[in-house]
């Protein structure tokens, strides 16, 4: 089986893990104002296209 | 028919797909809608909505072919008594899909589907309207029924809807002289069109 020959170095590790960034949801408003993922139901008021889909 | 699906199977294998679909089917009948994953909520749809259009034909036939996939008899029952006369005047698109955001524990974005309302009569003026006026997906007919009635009402107050209850009473008369000779209707059709009109043969869509 293939091993490694060296360790990482440090930089190298913290050069890597520099790569790994969160990306900023993508957000819409609901018409009540709420803040919610587009073309989903609102969790906070249930509803979508002014329509009650879930009970709250 | 709906689309042949590519891929893998849900579940793992086509046996395991089948049951997963038939009791996501059954469930959805019996409770008229349900919470599952979207992509188990997007399979469903074309499988559901087939089944639903046995349940409008409503013959023994088609009731012994839903049964080979929803086993419970009583949701059959339901599915064919209440279901299938709702959609009764509605084309397909019976169910709806709304998407509920990520599940706690796995992130599997969740999704609702729900058996739609039957029409409401504004609704059914639409389609009526939009039968009339011809699109792709509805090819142009003669006017009849509620659209035929108003335009009847108002001929007097407008041009176009004089011509639309002309074209109806047109129709109207074709199908009495059918009734009145139904032997030969290539002749009875020259002769209540008088080449003046474009003749709407059954089955050809007519494009504009």
């Amino acid at each position: 089986m293939a091993v490694p020959k060296r360790r990482t170095s440090r930089s190298n590790t913290r050069s890597r893990r520099a790569q790994w960034k969160a990306t900023t949801p993508a957000l819409a408003k609901c018409p009540r104002g709420h803040v919610v993922r587009p073309h989903t139901v609102c969790p906070t008021c249930g509803r979508y296209n002014d329509r009650q889909v879930i009970d709250v | 028919m709906p689309t042949p699906t590519k891929g893998p199977r849900l579940g793992g294998s086509p046996a395991h797909e089948r049951l997963l679909l038939a009791n996501l089917a059954t469930a959805l009948f019996e409770h008229g809608g349900i919470t599952t994953t979207e992509t188990k909520a997007k399979r469903l749809r074309p499988y559901a909505e087939r089944l639903v259009t046995f349940a409008k034909r409503g013959d023994l036939d088609s009731r012994r072919r839903v049964l080979r996939v929803v086993r419970d008899k009583s949701v059959v029952h339901v599915l064919f008594t209440e279901i299938g006369p709702r959609y009764a005047n509605r084309d397909g698109g019976y169910t709806r899909i709304v998407k509920l955001g990520p599940r706690k524990g796995d992130n599997a974005p969740l999704a609702r589907i729900e058996l739609v309302e039957a029409m409401t009569v504004a609704q059914e003026a639409v389609s009526e309207a939009e039968r009339a006026r011809g699109s792709r997906f509805i090819p142009r007919r003669r006017p009849t029924g509620a659209t035929a009635e108003a335009a009847a009402d108002l001929a007097k107050e407008s041009p176009t809807a004089a011509a639309v209850a002309a074209e109806a009473a047109e129709t109207a008369v074709e199908r009495v002289e059918a009734i009145a000779s139904d032997d030969d209707t290539a002749v009875n059709d020259t002769a209540v069109d008088g080449g003046a009109a474009v003749d709407d043969e059954p089955g050809t869509p007519r494009t504009e």
